[in-house]
């Protein structure tokens, strides 16, 4: 029982972090807070993807005398496309942010929704 | 030889394109360049569907690395068929582009609009070629990122909202996606499609393949919009510019759908559906989804709203299709993809010509416009026909294999929620026939003239294939069928 909880500690991280970062953009109001949220998510799925390459006792997948061991480079490599799709996902997510600001004057979902609603 | 880059190319072309459109000068350039792109595509895509109409397959090498190690496109006769209406309803939406996209799209904006309006095209069809599932995830992610900042170009405020929500929704959605591939990677080592039915056949009770699929099937629902995480799709199709509205009702669920297939059915095999509740789940969804978005349209207000709520109901029949994981019922499904995006491109092409010409879409500013506006009307009286499924009509067609795939199980209930779909259709239809046509005009109509030429044509030669593949279905029930049939859903029923 302890092997499997020590054991596989970066995976309670990984799980941990998914759900914080999910409950944030669910229960958060304030879009930053939602994107940040959005963020954690993602980056707990990366820590997933390297937790899944890692071989034990591997090292560094680089060709070098006396290395015969090493993790698994794909999800490395997956990880690095993963990373630049949810870098462009932050981004694209606070230039909307900025433009909601500058339409609305407000970040907080409710103000935006009262606000829709008085239309 | 040719035939083999033909997969290649359809990617490859409008990504190219993209980042020149994007430096080409504001004015009509950039649009002319995208229309000669859609068209290219077009004509690549229906050559590659005659290719492998008679069953074979071509398999394109990325890079010259061998699957199940490098990344394969692998075209048989699904993918070239959702490759075709993605690339058909592309090329016809960009000739009644031009006026609307000068009316909502500032002309600084325009050579941008069109990079992303390709953008959008190449995740769509990357994801149609593709026979790697990360491939699949990087290409939904490109088309979804596109479609988000598309949508924000919105005229009203609230497109920023609408594209945010979305945005949220969407980005959950693909996560939990890639959560699903990691689960299922760590489990067979592979991320090729074939390799990976292959490879976890023996494996199909462990819980891993379970958990991972259980992530792929609700990130994919996310995106298809299917009922109940439809919320974020009727504010995103309102508040979008009307020709993004046009596409993306027309081809962004239906990849979705195509996805939802490919993987259930192509990756995982029906013999994992069966083993797994998944089938129910698919008949308890779309049976809720077929009736509750449809009774929702009817309490709508605003064309585009009951329009995207029908969306939501007609993705349910799909999903329905799925559910029923027949080969008729995968045929119906993938018919009605093919005749969904017919009805619902010009229903949404109208809806855009009566934006361009009143500059709303609420049914208050649309009293007795139909008089005033006799092809647009016509087009939306004729494409809500096929909506309803009336014979004579493409939509009839679906209806029928639909018909046809649930009463071959004997289901009572699902032929029966087929048939109240189509009555609340003809609901929620009436409503827009009533307040176009049977209202009093007010003053403010009577000076409204019928939309420009550029914006009723493409959208009556997608009313009249509402009427020609309403009469001819050798094209989508042959294609559909043999697609079915690829997906080895046959064994299901011995």
């Amino acid at each position: 029982m302890i092997d499997i909880i020590v054991g596989h500690y970066n995976y309670w991280v990984v799980i941990f972090l998914m759900m914080a970062g999910f409950y944030t953009v669910i229960d958060r109001g304030n879009l930053i807070k939602k994107i940040a949220g959005l963020s954690i998510f993602q980056t707990s799925v990366f820590l997933l993807y390297i937790s899944i390459g890692y071989v034990s006792e591997g090292t560094t997948p680089i060709i070098a005398e006396g290395l015969t061991r090493y993790s698994n480079p794909l999800p490395h490599v997956l990880i690095l496309t993963a990373i630049v799709v949810g870098v462009s996902t932050t981004a694209l997510g606070l230039a909307l942010i900025v433009r909601i600001k500058e339409a609305y004057g407000t970040i907080e979902e409710d103000e935006i929704h009262d606000q829709d609603e008085s239309l | 030889m040719i035939e083999q880059n033909l997969s290649l190319l359809l990617v490859v072309i409008p990504l190219l394109a993209a980042p020149v459109t994007a430096m080409l000068p504001a004015g009509r350039l950039p649009w002319l360049l995208t229309l000669i792109v859609t068209w290219t595509c077009l004509v690549i895509a229906g050559w590659q569907l005659s290719v492998v109409i008679d069953g074979s397959v071509i398999s394109y090498e990325l890079g010259g690395w061998a699957p199940p190690w490098g990344i394969e496109y692998r075209i048989d006769a699904m993918n070239a068929f959702v490759a075709l209406i993605l690339s058909g309803i592309a090329a016809i939406t960009l000739p009644y582009a031009l006026r609307t996209v000068e009316k909502d799209i500032p002309r600084h904006q325009t050579s941008f609009f069109y990079a992303l309006f390709l953008l959008c095209l190449v995740g769509l069809l990357g994801i149609a070629q593709t026979g790697d599932v990360f491939n699949l995830f990087v290409f939904l992610e490109i088309s979804s990122l596109s479609s988000y900042v598309l949508i924000a170009m919105g005229v009203q405020r609230r497109a920023l909202t609408a594209a945010f929500q979305y945005l949220i929704m969407g980005t959950i959605g693909a996560t939990f996606l890639l959560i699903g591939i990691g689960l299922v990677y760590a489990e067979t080592g592979t991320l090729n499609m074939v390799d990976l039915n292959l490879r976890l056949h023996p494996i199909l009770d462990h819980r891993t393949v379970h958990t991972g699929f259980a992530f792929i099937v609700v990130g994919i629902a996310l995106k298809l919009a299917l009922f109940p995480l439809h919320l974020w799709l009727p504010n995103a199709y309102k508040y979008a510019p009307s020709v993004i509205s046009v596409f993306l009702a027309a081809t962004a669920t239906k990849v979705a759908v195509y996805i939802m297939l490919r993987m259930v059915f192509g990756v995982f095999s029906n013999d994992f559906v069966r083993i797994t509740p998944t089938d129910h789940m698919f008949l308890l969804l779309g049976v809720f989804g077929v009736i509750l978005a449809s009774v929702a349209a009817i309490y709508q207000t605003d064309v585009k709203r009951l329009l995207a709520y029908s969306s939501v109901a007609q993705v349910s029949y799909m999903v329905l299709g799925m559910g029923l994981a027949s080969v008729l019922g995968i045929t119906a499904t993938l018919v009605h993809v093919f005749n969904h995006a017919l009805m619902k491109g010009a229903l949404f092409m109208a809806c855009g010509a009566l934006v361009y010409r009143v500059g709303s879409s609420q049914f208050d500013n649309l009293n007795g416009l139909g008089r005033q506006m006799p092809w647009t009307f016509s087009a939306i009286f004729i494409a809500g026909l096929s909506l309803i499924g009336i014979p004579g009509t493409a939509g009839f067609i679906s209806k029928w294999y639909f018909m046809l795939a649930a009463l071959e199980q004997q289901s009572w209930l699902i032929a029966l929620v087929i048939l109240l779909g189509s009555l609340l259709a003809v609901v929620y239809m009436w409503k827009i026939v009533e307040v176009m046509f049977l209202r009093p005009a007010s003053d403010t109509v009577a000076s409204v003239k019928e939309a420009p030429v550029s914006l009723l044509i493409p959208m009556w030669v997608l009313v009249i294939a509402n009427i020609y593949f309403g009469f001819n279905t050798e094209l989508t029930v042959n294609v559909a069928d043999s697609a079915a049939k690829l997906l080895g859903v046959a064994a299901y029923h011995e």
